[in-house]
């Protein structure tokens, strides 16, 4: 069901509930790292998905590292297909901005760092993602905070995030790298949640 | 491979008559990978934010970034070395309009790592604002306290609520 980390490490069980809000499927980063979150056979009897995240990458001097999302039905679509629009504060000022024809979603300073020593947090939600008939749309919440600078280089940041995949394919992979490259750190986390509709 | 339903309700307060300074939930179970505090309701007497402190620690060990927009601009803030994480800045909480706090803890009860808490917050009269907060703590999260604070005296109108949630990963 997911990738090579070991799934888990964190979680516990409860007694189940009766609502509509379910877990599918869990990654937790081991020691040794991981560049890559991969969720796929994703279940298709969900209407949303939903998925929760605690997140640090190895990127050197700054304090954030921004994501990377792409998806597919059995792998990811590496073409031009997707869009994006955000907004986002710096502690210092509000900013937006938007990519058409791009090759992912692209976050913004969705993950701590190691050279933060903070693990940044969102959520992610796809809506509609079995619908064959209407392209799919995602949006997020993501922040990390430092108490301030991180060597003053990019220190935190809180964005609301929303993208666009342009394609009428049912979603049944999704996948999840930094921006720039780098591995995600022990002890980061990708829940991945179904909700029925 | 679904492991079962979660998002479980932990606990509701809905503030009475009585002048209410502050709502706690204590003894916070361990069990589940996320908490989610929904908060909906108004101040008693002025206008004020909504504050949360974690485990009874008043030192200044907490820091926020915040998105705000309030219909005409959208500006962004932060503050160091807190003794409270202030979860709105534009939608605060005033003795007219409902105020809506969506609180998300996640990875609460690890032992490793400082905790980063999101919130969106709304105000349909005045704004909105997305914060993100840090305790700086590697503590499980057992306790949260949530207050309407800037002055001494201000409490929380009779019909506000606050409910706990549980995520449990699979």
């Amino acid at each position: 069901m997911i990738g090579a980390i070991t799934a888990g490490l964190f979680s516990t069980g409860v007694a189940a509930s009766t609502n509509s809000y379910e877990s599918i499927a869990t990654t937790v980063v081991g020691s040794g790292g991981t560049s890559t979150i991969t969720f796929s056979s994703i279940p298709s009897t969900y209407k949303h998905l939903q998925i929760r995240y605690f997140a640090q990458t190895n990127r050197g001097t700054y304090g954030v590292d921004s994501s990377l999302v792409r998806v597919g039905a059995s792998s990811a679509d590496t073409g031009a297909n997707y869009s994006r629009h955000n907004l986002y504060g710096d502690g210092s000022a509000a900013y937006a901005g938007g990519t058409a024809s791009a090759t992912s979603w692209t976050g913004v300073n969705d993950f701590g760092t190691s050279t933060g020593g903070i693990f940044g947090v969102g959520i992610f939600d796809i809506l509609d993602y079995q619908n064959t008939n209407k392209n799919k749309t995602m949006r997020e919440l993501s922040g990390v905070d430092h108490n301030g600078a991180v060597g003053g280089f990019q220190t935190g940041t809180v964005t609301l995030n929303s993208g666009g995949w342009y394609s009428t394919t049912a979603i049944g992979y999704i996948e999840i790298k930094s921006q720039t490259g780098n591995s995600f750190t022990q002890y980061s986390s990708f829940a991945l949640y179904g909700i029925k509709g | 491979m679904a492991a079962g339903s979660t998002y479980t309700p932990i606990a509701t307060t809905t503030v009475s008559g009585i002048l209410t300074t502050v709502v706690t939930f204590n003894s916070i179970s361990g069990s589940y990978t996320d908490l989610v505090l929904v908060a909906s309701g108004k101040n008693g007497v002025a206008t004020e934010n909504l504050e949360l402190q974690i485990n009874n620690d008043t030192g200044a060990n907490y820091s926020r970034t915040v998105l705000s927009g309030n219909g005409t601009s959208a500006t962004s803030s932060r503050a160091t070395g807190q003794t409270k994480i202030r979860l709105d800045v534009t939608a605060y909480w005033d003795t007219t309009n409902i105020s809506n706090d969506v609180i998300q803890f996640l990875n609460y009860s690890n032992t490793t790592t400082y905790k980063t808490v999101l919130c969106r917050a709304n105000n349909a009269g005045i704004g909105t604002d997305a914060t993100v907060g840090l305790w700086r703590s590697t503590a499980a999260i057992i306790r949260l306290d949530l207050y309407p604070t800037i002055a001494s005296g201000d409490y929380f109108a009779a019909g506000s609520t606050f409910t706990l949630y549980g995520i449990a990963a699979a």
